[in-house]
């Protein structure tokens, strides 16, 4: 069934009995052309991909628990392509105009809202900083301005103006960033894959990735073995425990990350907002709710959740910047696992054994590359060479030293 | 007809009245009373509106699980939006509003949502608004944002302040009902330190709302008593208003209102406190939550939580209505019965799902109309209750009642328990959670662990007390149990017979206005997972996290899918359990005190001088010292600039980190840290160093001073004082734990100052005692001594130029700093010698082609920087081998140059990129970047440093400076980086 507001009144009349489920639930079927691994918003969106662009239908997505369980359903659902290096710009906004388009292709509104991410600056060389990044950006053809503390105070008033410890000079604006429902773009994709073929299995775990003279055949599960000689890997956070089940040690390590959202209330924060002196952003969601994080919890877990340092700390940024957020609390907060990479950019890439390809370490950031990393992960497996604009995110840059290092802080995961 | 305030009874104070306003309206209650409980005295039933329908709402509970009564509280600065009216207590003076309505909360146009239900059904914004593109945040998006939201946040910085604390305990118990306070009694008269946490302002729990008797007493006495006996001992804190409300590895997070029963907090008193707690035990007696029943229109006005309607009436003597009915499938409907029979109202029907009558309730079932399996129909009335129908036995039956309690049995209160991971474990017996295992510590007592019956509780928490207790080697003597009159309320769990003319009025989470139909649909449409079917409808994430919700929503979904509740899953409360202030999880971390702001030594006197500040991490560094005869700011670091070229000046250079290392094998160590070699620097000298990080990378470059064969001190760059230290301690401990070597890390011990220029070796000469000579042969640049200076005071002097001219850095005990300034101009001034600050050392850096922390930005390597010819070849150091790698090596790299533009006065910026000529700027006409700039008053141009594409191999070359983001654009030539005396010959005259 195609999605319309015609549908809806026609639903509304006879008490919505003609809405029927939006993926089937699958069972496995013997073999496949291609597994993924992880039902996750990049592992969907491969499926997808893969059925619509690249005409492989026989296809079979693998999800452990629930599909979007993992960080798909828990980031803080930021879309943009502000980044510096050229390593990472192309990419990223290769996402961004998947993003524009996203609804049509899907017919699945995922409420991308170009509302606008604002990155402040307190310093001069912070300034300096953002120039260098938003010349960058339009040298790439992608939006970006820098603006004074008049312009910001413009589109955002309630800012501390006035009394903060790392005054606001000014920042780097991308109008086209903003948002977008992050459970919908996992149900829009399982639908939209459905559509083509795809078999989309919940509750079945891959327990082995079964391979012969160095070639993938299969994927072990918690449902039986399922065959196929091209299987790919979209884990996140479980990135090092499933490549493992291949013996390979992956230059990823996992830390949690939290977020945290308010109790609703009517609107007040217009587009997305970072500090730039701490670890801080914030937007509101249509529903409502504040919707903000900060830093990783700096210690390496696989635990969902974090601890009452960083919680804490979260909470100082958000004061610093937005004293006017006092009195607002803190409905819910969670936390999710973070595959940081060595030089805090993702991994898009062939394995040593054949059929077998990696999607991952993708890091507090991999919501917004959604749409671009299941297509060029789709790129990958169907033609089994990297899409230009994934070409960097090599396995083996740490060797050669073409590292993709945004931040500037080295093989220190848990700084990126 | 309406609630009302019983002539007698209730834990009020009758003889303070308070008055207070809702919706402009005046009303009065008592000390005692919430803002719920004296609205409801005063005959109001509207509350509020629902999230979506905007159906009109009244009060549903007594407690943190209100989903309906919410409101704005206070006005101004201090408005608070989505307060619930259960959990405020009153004060005089209160001012509340109802929110999300329009025009008022009686008439709410926003109510004809309820008609367009069948189409605003779970999800449906996924299915449309998607054409055009451009639509959805032009048109569709501002509406619905607009429409969403409860209430309004005040927008103005928050007036009040709030503290952040610590405790430490041997037993923790949360909540001070019959269970918490006798396991708390039990622990502490064993001898272990206890913290006793209660939400409320008075001890008690339960017991304030029922008509217990415990040892022949009412039961709010027995808690009193209890409490006196346990703040009497000195191993126990008890702590009201304190709502434990996370769990996190290792501690709890506790709130504790100390000034929310006042208008405004007192002077000096912040308004919460948020308490860290680390507990070696816990015990979790924090209750439980009664579950409503679904049944047609559940939502109206007037219909309420059994267990609160008691709580009204024997707490507050307060009424729900004067025509009650009861509609419960647990004893608990009957217990109300029973209260409202003592309280002189008689229940017109009690109706039970159940098949029969509870045995000791003989004396209701003679007093009120029982009908056993019945159901609820559906109820009627515009802005409240005004009649139900009710079916019992093929039969329909009409009763007009103003109040309905209803009870669907109990959840314990096991959030705590789950915030650890513990997945909760379905309880046949009560039909509810019980929390999974006892995790970190953390034992449930009472309803928490889904036990009802008083004796039992005293029993059971007795036993948890004594055995924390036990488990830290306190033995606690076998506790004397008070007596009880036994009962017992444990839940069954309501059928609902699905039907699709009905299911869409029947409420599950009220706030958010999900119905069975939404449940239904969500089935149907595949979302059947409970983590699914909460997003898809957005069951459980009001504000009230689905406490009064979740089951019955997951009690349909079981029946729909044929499994049993815990086959359907169970979604796990997430931290906080109620919710908490983002000003108070922050604490007194606010404004300036975000980061502690460090002080040079003479920070007090730079800004007597005038002196603007900047930020550099934490610290304040003066930036000029302007004079009146500066024309603005560029001139002044211009003059300052011009100062130190010809004559002298003085700059604070003390937040350079210090970093000492000692020992015997101080030169091994740092000959492996850094990529130089340290140990070739003889005692009484200064050299310079580079360090990389493991992957290659440059990390810091500056000088070391070698005073002694095992005495170095290490000057780390001010960005990367913190990161190199870290590094250092981690080689030392990690790495060669083995070598004899200590570091220490002394940057705020030592105020240091850089005097700089041709004319400095007589302003040293000037302070250093006698008989010392600093002459070009005797102190030669990159001379190091331990000395004294201005008649004894013990200092540190290093002949070093960062500035290009001959200069000095001198260093003193930071106690002594202030008084050096003023000694350094003082003998200085008649040399000329002016005060410098940063932007003008800057400058003066860049002159010199110095890389700096715009350089040495962690992403660019010592051949980058043209620095590869000082690392030394022949030994194994850090960065060794990973700098080695290709790519690092690369000619085509983005490396350091200088940049001048061809007309002088055409500005240059950092961050501006720099692009080939003669072709389009673009991403593959981009060459690098500018890094740091600068009008240069020595050369009278604006000069640059910048890392271009094979920099190096293009000096001379014209390329395009092009600024888009900034509007610049202009055309410069690739030179070297130094700009100034680029043999160095200055410093050595
Ligand atoms: C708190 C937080 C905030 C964030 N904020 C943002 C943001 O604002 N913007 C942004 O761009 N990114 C953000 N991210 C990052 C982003 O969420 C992730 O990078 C991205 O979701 C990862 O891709 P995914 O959706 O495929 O991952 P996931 O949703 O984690 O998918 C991986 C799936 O694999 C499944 N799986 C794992 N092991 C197995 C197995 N053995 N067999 C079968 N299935 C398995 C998991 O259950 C999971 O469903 C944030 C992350 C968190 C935690």
């Amino acid at each position: 069934m195609t999605f319309s507001g015609f549908q809806l009144l026609r639903n509304a009349l006879n008490g919505g009995t003609g809405w029927t489920p939006h993926w089937r639930k699958a069972e496995p079927k013997p073999a496949y052309d291609v597994v993924i691994v992880g039902g996750g918003g990049h592992g969907l969106a491969t499926a997808h991909y893969l059925a619509k662009d690249f005409g492989v239908n026989n296809v079979a997505v693998i999800e452990k628990g629930w599909i979007g369980s993992g960080n798909a359903g828990r980031n803080t659902t930021i879309i943009r392509s502000n980044y510096l290096l050229p390593g990472n710009i192309p990419f990223y906004e290769l996402g961004m105009k998947l993003w524009e388009g996203l609804e049509q292709d899907l017919n699945y509104n995922a409420m991308v809202s170009q509302r606008g991410v604002l990155n402040l600056c307190h310093s001069d060389a912070q300034r300096d900083a953002f120039a260098r990044r938003g010349n960058a950006m339009r040298l790439h053809g992608v939006d970006a301005e820098l603006i004074d503390r008049e312009a910001v105070r413009g589109m955002a008033p309630y800012l501390d103006f006035d009394n903060a410890r790392f005054p606001i000079i000014g920042g780097l604006v991308q109008r086209r960033g903003g948002t977008a429902r992050h459970d919908a773009v996992v149900w829009g994709y399982a639908r939209a894959a459905d559509k083509r073929g795809v078999d989309i299995i919940e509750n079945c775990e891959a327990t082995g990735l079964r391979s012969e003279g160095g070639k993938i055949v299969g994927v072990e599960t918690t449902k039986g073995f399922v065959g196929a000689n091209r299987v790919g890997l979209s884990v996140a956070g479980n990135s090092s425990r499933v490549a493992a089940l291949a013996d390979m040690r992956l230059p990823i390590e996992t830390y949690a990350l939290q977020a945290f959202v308010t109790e609703s209330i009517k609107p007040l924060i217009d587009c997305v907002v970072t500090f730039g002196a701490g670890h801080f952003y914030i937007s509101q969601s249509d529903k409502g709710s504040l919707v903000f994080g900060g830093d990783l919890d700096p210690f390496p877990s696989y635990a969902q959740r974090g601890s009452l340092h960083v919680f804490s700390d979260v909470a100082e940024n958000a004061m610093a910047v937005m004293p006017m957020l006092g009195r607002l609390r803190i409905l819910r907060s969670w936390g999710g696992v973070m595959d940081m990479s060595m030089d805090g950019s993702p991994i898009i890439d062939a394995t040593p054994i054949e059929g077998l390809f990696f999607n991952g370490g993708w890091c507090y950031g991999g919501f917004k590359a959604t749409p671009a990393a299941g297509f060029c992960f789709a790129h990958l497996i169907a033609k089994g060479e990297p899409h230009q604009a994934a070409a960097p995110f090599r396995l083996d840059r740490f060797a050669t030293g073409r590292v993709i290092d945004e931040k500037g802080v080295g093989a220190t995961p848990n700084l990126h | 007809m309406s609630g009302f305030r019983l002539a007698d009874g209730g834990l009020i104070d009758r003889s303070r009245p308070l008055k207070f306003t809702f919706d402009g309206k005046a009303y009065t209650g008592y000390a005692g009373d919430t803002l719920a409980s004296a609205l409801l005295a005063n005959g109001v039933r509207l509350f509020g509106r629902s999230f979506k329908y905007h159906r009109p709402r009244g009060v549903l509970s007594a407690g943190h699980e209100e989903p309906n009564a919410l409101v704005e509280l206070r006005e101004g600065a201090r408005r608070e939006p989505n307060v619930k009216a259960t959990a405020v207590e009153l004060y005089d003076g209160l001012v509340a509003r109802s929110q999300n309505r329009w025009p008022s909360l009686a008439f709410d146009a926003m109510a004809v949502n309820g008609l367009l239900k069948p189409i605003f059904s779970a999800g449906f914004y996924y299915k449309t608004f998607m054409w055009p593109a451009s639509f959805w945040e032009k048109l569709y998006e501002p509406v619905i944002r607009r429409a969403a939201g409860l209430g309004r946040a005040s927008g103005v910085e928050d007036p009040d302040t709030y503290e952040r604390s610590n405790a430490f305990c041997d037993v923790l118990v949360v909540g001070a009902g019959p269970a918490g306070l006798m396991a708390a009694l039990t622990a502490a008269r064993a001898g272990a330190d206890v913290i006793l946490c209660e939400d409320q302002p008075r001890v008690g729990g339960q017991l304030l709302s029922d008509r217990e008797f415990i040892d022949g007493r009412p039961a709010p006495e027995w808690a009193v008593s209890a409490a006196a006996e346990l703040a009497a001992l000195p191993n126990v804190r008890i702590m009201l208003r304190t709502t434990v409300t996370a769990a996190f590895d290792g501690c709890f997070a506790a709130l504790e209102r100390v000034s929310d029963h006042y208008p405004e907090p007192s002077a000096f008193q912040p308004r919460q406190r948020f308490w860290r707690i680390v507990a070696k035990r816990t015990i979790l007696a924090a209750g439980s939550t009664e579950r409503p029943l679904a049944f047609p229109d559940n939502d109206r006005p007037g219909i309420m939580l059994s267990s609160a309607v008691r709580t009204y009436l024997n707490r507050f003597g307060v009424a729900a209505g004067r025509v009650a009915a009861i509609y419960t499938s647990t004893d608990d409907g009957w217990l109300t019965a029973r209260d409202f029979l003592r309280a002189g109202l008689t229940p017109v029907v009690l109706v039970d799902t159940r098949a029969s009558a509870p045995a000791a309730f003989a004396d209701v079932a003679k007093a009120v109309p029982i009908m056993l399996e019945g159901a609820v129909l559906g109820t009627e009335g515009a802005k409240g209750l005004s009649a139900i129908i009710v079916a019992a036995g093929g039969a329909q039956k009409r009763f007009e009642v103003d109040a309905l309690a209803v009870s669907g049995g109990f959840n314990p209160a096991i959030q705590l328990a789950s915030h650890f991971g513990g997945k909760p474990s379905w309880s046949e017996n009560i039909s509810a959670f019980l929390a999974g295992g006892t995790a970190q510590g953390v034992e449930p007592a009472g309803a928490a662990a889904g036990v009802f019956g008083l004796a039992e509780i005293f029993a059971e928490a007795a036993a948890a007390g004594a055995a924390c207790a036990a488990a830290q080697g306190f033995a606690a003597p076998a506790p004397k149990l008070p007596t009880v009159a036994q009962t017992s309320t444990a839940g069954s769990l309501a059928a609902w017979r699905p039907n699709p003319a009905k299911d869409g009025k029947i409420f599950v989470d009220f706030q958010h206005d999900v119905t069975a139909s939404d449940v239904v649909l969500a089935h149907r449409e595949g979302y059947r997972s409970v983590e699914h079917l909460k997003r898809y409808t957005t069951l459980g994430m009001a504000t009230e996290q689905g406490r009064t919700a979740n089951i019955s929503a997951l009690a349909m979904m079981a029946q729909l899918t044929g499994r049993t509740i815990p086959e359907t899953g169970v979604t796990l409360a997430r931290p906080p359990v109620v919710p908490l202030a983002l000003g108070a999880v922050a604490g007194d971390h606010r404004r300036g005190a975000f980061r502690p702001v460090r002080e040079t030594a003479i920070h007090a006197l730079s800004s007597e001088a005038g002196a603007p500040f900047v930020d550099v991490g934490q610290w304040k560094r003066p930036q000029y010292f302007p004079i009146p005869e500066d024309a603005d700011l560029a001139a002044t670091a211009a003059r300052e600039v011009e100062t130190v070229r010809t004559r002298v000046g003085v700059t604070d250079v003390s937040t350079l980190g210090k970093i000492e290392v000692l020992g015997a094998d101080a030169g091994v160590f740092l000959d492996r840290v850094c990529a130089t070699r340290a140990s070739a620097i003889r005692p009484g000298r200064c050299g310079y160093f580079v360090m990389l990080r493991e992957d290659g990378f440059m990390m810091d470059d500056g000088m070391i001073a070698r005073f002694a064969p095992d005495h170095f001190l290490v000057y780390a760059s001010t960005a990367h004082a913190a990161s190199v230290y870290r590094h250092m301690l981690f080689c030392r401990q990690a790495l060669w734990p083995e070598l004899d070597v200590n570091l220490a890390a002394v940057t705020d011990g030592w105020a240091q100052f850089a005097i700089a220029g041709p004319r400095s070796p007589a302003v040293v000469q000037a302070l250093v005692d006698a008989p010392r000579a600093i002459t070009r042969t005797v102190f030669p640049p990159m001379s190091a001594a331990e000395l004294t200076i201005c008649d004894g005071v013990p200092a540190r002097l290093c002949a070093l130029s960062f500035s290009g001219e001959r200069a000095f850095e001198v260093a003193v005990p930071a106690g002594y700093g202030a008084a050096l300034f003023r000694r350094i101009l003082d003998v200085g001034a008649a040399y000329g010698i002016a005060p410098y600050g940063s932007e003008a050392m800057g400058v003066m850096r860049i002159e010199k082609g110095h890389p700096a922390g715009s350089e040495i930005n962690g992403q660019t390597t010592a051949y980058d920087l043209g620095l590869a010819r000082a690392l030394s070849k022949d030994k194994d150091h850090i960065g060794r081998v990973l700098s080695a790698r290709p790519a690092l090596n690369d000619r085509k790299r983005a490396r350091l140059v200088g940049l001048t533009p061809l007309d002088p006065n055409d500005r240059l910026r950092a961050g501006a990129h720099v692009v080939e000529t003669g072709v389009a700027p673009s991403a593959a006409s981009d060459l690098g970047w500018l890094s740091s700039a600068a009008w240069s008053p020595t050369l009278r141009s604006f000069i640059a440093l910048g890392f271009v594409s094979g920099g190096p191999d293009r000096l001379g070359d014209e390329v395009r400076i092009f600024d888009p983001v900034r509007g610049g654009d202009c055309a410069a030539r690739i030179v070297a980086p130094c700009f100034y005396d680029p043999n160095g010959e200055r410093p050595r005259v």
